[in-house]
Parts: C-alpha cells; structure tokens; sequence
C-alpha cells in the first residue's frame, strides 16, 4: 500500500505534441482515484506514465517514498489491468494468474496457493484450467483483475476495464472492483470516460481535458460544485444546464428576458449561469418561461427538454408529476445556481 | 456443445435434391486430382520394372516385378564414384538440409522480426527494408560471392557450409513481423509489468503465439531446402554429403557412358525423395488447423 504523488508531471510525446500538461496531485494511501475526461484527454498517458510503460517527459513521480521515474514497470510494485484485458491467449487461466508470480521467483506451490485464494475471492475457481477463450467477458475481465490481486501490489491501476461489458455486467463489476477494491485496502487509479463510473467508484475523481485538470474533489464536489463549464456539462447526466446571463445588482438576467433572479454573488458583467436539471421545479408562479418541446419517460423520473429564451434546457420532475409540452413556468432553486465566467468558463 | 449432437426426432425429411452444381465440381477437382497424381504415380509403376525394360519402351502404367528390387539398390546399394554412398545417407543428408534450413531460417527470421517490432531501434524501419529487398537477390544472383566466400572460410563440404548461407530469410522475416504487429501490444506491457523481460516474453509468450506461423513457415521452408540443388551441387563434392535430389541425377548420369542408365534406381529414389515433404505437409496441416481452431487472440 502506497501513496502516489505526481509533482510537476508533464508528458510530450516525442512527435512533439503535448498529451499531459504539467500537474500535480498526490493520491493517499488507499485511496480509490479515478480519472476521468473525454477520449484523448491524456487519461491513458497519465495512467501509463505511473505504471512506467511511458517515460516522464518532466517532473518527479513517487510511489510510497519511493522517486520511481527510472523504474522499470516490473519493480514499481504495481499491477495493472487493460482495456482488452491483455491475457495470455495460449495460457490457463491458471497460469495468467500466476505468471507474474513465477517471474518473481514465488515457490511452486506458494504460486498454487495464491492463484487459488484469488481465483475464489474472484469466482473463477471452475475456471482455472480453462484459456481465455473459452471464457465469457466478464469472466475474461475477472481473470484480468486475478492477474492484479495475486501479487498483491501496493498500487492498482486500471485503464477503462469495463468497457468491453455490456451494460448489465458493467454494473455488477462495478460494484465488484469497488467492493474488492475495499476489502484489500489497495490504493487504486482509475482510468474512464464514464462519468457514472467515476462518480459511483471514485473516493476522488479527478477531471481531464485536454492534458489539463480541470477539477480534483469528491464526487460530490465535482457534481455539485463544478469548478468549470466543461465540469458541468461533463459530469452528470444529464448534464448541467448552462445558460448565457447578465449579472449586475445582485441579479441574473436571462439575455433579451426580464427575468430575474436574486442571487448572492456581487459580480457584474455576462456570465454562463448553470443548475442542474433537477434543481428546477415546474411552478405556475415561477419567475421563468420554460418551453417544453420533448418529453422523455425514463421510469423513475422524466426529462423535459425545451428551452429558456431560445437556449437548451431541461428539467427534471418525478415520475409521478405532470407535464406536458407547450410554455410553462419554473422556478430555480437559488441555492442550486452556479455562475461561471462566460469568457474563462471558470466557476466565480 | 452437447445440445447439438442431441438427436432430433425423426421427421420426414424432404428427398434431397440431386445439385448438379455440386456433381460437377466435384468432377472438376476428382479429374485435377488424377491429372496431377499421374507423373508420381507413373513414377511409381516406372520403377517396379528393370532398366533394360524402361530404356527400351519408355515409361510404364503397369507394375512389374522390380519394385522390390529396384528399391532395395537404390537405398543400399553403394554407389558413386567412391562407391561409399546409399540412398539412407543422401536420405539422411536431405533432412538435415532440410530440417537445419527450415529451423535455422525459423530462429533467425524470428529473433530479426523480434528486433525490429519490438525494440525502438533508431533504424528499424530502413533495417527492414533493407532485409526485404534481399527478397530480389536469391541464392541464384549472389552465387558467386558466396561460394567465394564459404570456400574462403574453409566451409566447403561441411553442413555448416550446405546450411548457413541460405538461412537469412527475407520472407521469414516479412511474415513474422506482420504477425507481430498484430499481437495487441498490451500483452508485452502486461507481461513486462508481470516481470518477463525481453528474453522471457521472446519465449514464454511470442513463440508460444506464434506457433501456428511457424508450423506454416517450417512447411514451406524444409521443402524449399530439401529440394535445393544449385548450391548443394556448388558447395559439396565430397559425395558423402550428396542429397537424394543430387543423387537420382548421379544415378542418370553416372552410366551413361558404358551401360543404360539405372532408371529404374533414379525413379525409385525419386519416390523416396517426395515421401518426406508430402509427410510433413501432412503432419503439420493436421497442427495448423488445430492451432487455428483451438483459441487465439
Ligand atoms: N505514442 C503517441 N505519440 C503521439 N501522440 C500520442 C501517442 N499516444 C497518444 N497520443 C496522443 O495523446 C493524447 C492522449 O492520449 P491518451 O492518453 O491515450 O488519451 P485517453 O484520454 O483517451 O486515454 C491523444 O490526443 C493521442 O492522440
Ligand atoms: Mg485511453
């Protein structure tokens, strides 16, 4: 078990382009972090920067006390699971779990040992002589974390291992990774383009764009606080409404609309204002115009999509509300608006 | 699996349509099939007559009563100038051409492909052009510089000589690397963090992978040494290291001056000169399909 800090970490790729911008953070011991952001953020370079598979271009990574940026992969006392799974094809699944065992020199029968304990904490007991082929994906996936867990290393890494399941076994091995990830106590990062993912595995989610981080909090800060428009529409779904306004007096003022709303904040000029869709309530007296154009039914809620003055917006109310399309009017929770620099993007 | 070998219950099945298209097809390929089984077959019949027989008519459809006989002198019956080789030893000197070929041209088209895919050579894509285009200088172009060569290193009459000048293959090379690229890269990068080096991840897991590759390249490479006969004929004269194919035309030539020539003898051992390719061919077909079938990637 280890703590992970990046400090001053920045990765150019030889060609010449710039894939992670200089960043810092540290990870604590145990610690669940995932990553995330939208494909080709430099998530995976980040990821493989820390298993040692991409060399640091700047900056100084450790893992416990550790400086470990000339380390071979194979001494950083880390495991690591693939998108594809990466198992060995012409290997039992046995031996995929133990190879990483054999090379370190473990005794025969230790290896038996612990190949065994994994693959009952994994469910693969009856699988164990069987190649990956003849597996199903989930168990494919399972035998990939197997290979992770046996050399009980002080640091898990994972790069989208979940998105070659359908949706149903995602699910379940979410929960799975999350709950074993527990049990053992290991520190982990995580690597995903799944907002839900991130927000329902992650102690800490950090958010990438572009070789940049945008914002690093708790899943709750980041849904409920984002530190930028990209949060907001990134995280969440659906994502944030954001709303181009003016701000002046203590008030926002929806553009070409008198309409008004108080809100704490003294700033002055345009600003993007956002609330999340269901911190608006369908109210005949609300202040705002809201035209509903698409109802969509999702069983436990629905979402209205519509517009305020001819911008994007979407509602969400209970499945046991009525609505229907046509002009109503909301209100805006004011405790739920979040206000950011229309030019930066940035939160105020 | 064992659902589809369950029995199904007896339904009256429709009479099955006789398919001219399948008839005819197959007419095609039984007719192909004997044109191109006649030359060995005739061969085979050729052989079991005496050599006065064949000089005289010419080849033959029907078996005679030499077989036995013709067999037994081309395998044991010393013969040549020193009168110290049989067909067991030129046999013998077949397959380890043959064989020291096929795995020589297999390691070293392996290790060179290895090199270039894996490792960041500063070089790497030039070295393989480089070696590609020795595809367009065969043994036949650049004979003389290397004869000139082995016989400067002293390796005439050796299997040394015979074996390693023909063993750097560009065709080897060429197919082990498109396989290569093709083994998703992640398996080396959870094998390097599952502590195989270079040398391990070679063994454990890339010739392992590559099993099905080399079974086809072993086909096609130990017939191409086995019927190697330019470089052979250059490189040994020492008549103990003779390969079958050298030896069925010492058989035509050696008599012609005083008696008939041993046809008989000559077809015999060309019979058993096609046995060991048609055999590995089958031998290897049979592990090729499995190794396709079985798993994989
Ligand atoms: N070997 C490479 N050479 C140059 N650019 C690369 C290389 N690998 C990745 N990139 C670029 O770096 C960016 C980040 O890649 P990656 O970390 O794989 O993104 P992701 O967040 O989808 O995992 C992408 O724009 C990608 O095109
Ligand atoms: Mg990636």
């Amino acid at each position: 078990m280890a703590q992970v800090s990046l400090e001053g970490i920045r990765k150019v790729y030889p060609n010449g382009f710039q894939a992670v911008e200089t960043t810092s953070f540290t990870i604590q011991d145990g610690e669940f972090v995932v990553l995330v952001g939208p494909s080709g953020c430099g998530k995976s370079t980040l990821l493989r920067m820390i298993a040692g598979l991409e060399d640091i271009t700047e900056g100084t990574l450790k893992i416990g006390d550790r400086v470990v940026n000339d380390v071979d992969p194979a001494d950083r006392d880390i495991a690591m699971v693939f998108q594809n799974y990466a198992l060995y094809p012409h290997m039992t699944v046995r031996k995929n779990i133990g190879y990483g065992l054999k090379n370190r020199g473990t005794p025969t029968a230790e290896i038996a040992a612990k190949v065994e304990d994994a693959a009952k904490m994994l469910n693969l007991a009856e699988y164990l002589d069987r190649k990956p082929a003849q597996l199903s994906g989930g168990q494919r996936q399972r035998v990939a974390m197997g290979r992770a867990v046996v050399r009980d290393p002080a640091l898990f890494l994972f790069d989208e291992p979940l998105s070659n399941l359908d949706a149903k076994l995602r699910n379940q091995m979410r929960i799975e990774i999350k709950a074993l990830q527990r049990r053992l106590g290991t520190t982990a990062v995580y690597v995903t383009h799944d907002q839900v993912e991130a927000m329902t595995m992650a102690d800490r989610i950090i958010v990438l764009n572009a070789g940049k981080i945008e914002q690093i909090g708790t899943p709750s800060e980041i849904y409920h606080n984002p530190a930028s428009t990209f949060v907001a529409s990134f995280m969440g779904a659906p994502p944030m409404n954001l709303i181009e306004a003016e701000m002046g007096q203590g008030q926002v003022r929806i553009n070409g609309y008198d309409q008004l709303l108080p809100v704490p904040e003294t700033y002055a000029g345009s600003v993007t204002m956002g609330i999340r869709p269901e911190d608006v309530v369908l109210d005949d007296r609300g202040s705002v115009t809201f035209r509903v154009d698409i109802l969509e039914e999702l069983g436990a809620h629905r979402l209205l999509h519509g517009a305020i003055a001819d911008q994007p917006f979407t509602v969400m109310i209970g499945k046991d509300d009525t609505a229907e399309t046509g002009e109503t009017r909301i209100t805006l929770k004011p405790e739920a608006l979040r206000l950011f620099d229309k030019a930066t993007g940035q939160k105020l | 699996m064992a659902d589809t070998t369950l029995e199904t219950p007896a339904v009256t099945r429709p009479r099955r349509k006789i398919k001219w298209a399948t008839i005819g097809d197959h007419t095609v390929l039984i007719l192909g099939s004997l044109l191109m089984m006649l030359p060995p077959l005739l061969a085979l019949t050729t052989a079991s007559h005496d050599a006065v027989t064949i000089h005289r008519e010419g080849l033959q459809l029907t078996l005679g009563d030499d077989l036995g006989k013709n067999f037994n002198a081309a395998m044991f019956e010393k013969g040549g100038f020193t009168q110290t080789v049989d067909g067991t030893l030129m046999l013998m000197n077949s397959f380890i051409l043959g064989i020291g070929f096929a795995v020589g041209k297999i390691v070293i088209s392996m290790m060179a492909a290895y090199a270039i895919v894996y490792f960041r050579l500063r070089f790497a894509t030039l070295a393989f052009w480089v070696i590609f285009t020795t595809l367009l200088l065969p043994l036949e172009v650049r004979i003389l510089p290397s004869y000139e060569a082995i016989q400067k290193l002293g390796l005439t009459n050796t299997y040394t000589g015979l074996i390693v000048p023909l063993i750097a293959s560009a065709t080897g090379t060429f197919f082990f690397r498109q396989f290569f690229m093709s083994v998703p890269e992640e398996l080396a990068e959870a094998a390097r963090i599952d502590g195989a080096g270079p040398w391990k991840f070679f063994i454990d897991i890339l010739v392992p992978l590559s099993r099905t590759m080399i079974a086809a390249i072993f086909i096609i490479m130990f017939v191409f040494g086995w019927n190697q006969y330019l470089w052979p004929t250059l490189i040994t004269t020492d008549e103990s290291f003779f390969t079958l194919v050298r030896g069925i035309k010492q058989i035509v030539l050696s008599y012609t001056d005083s008696q008939i020539p041993e046809h008989g003898q000559a077809l015999a051992l060309a019979i058993v000169a096609m046995i060991p390719p048609v055999a590995i061919v089958v031998f290897f077909q049979n592990w090729f399909v499995k190794g396709l079938t079985e798993s994989d990637k």
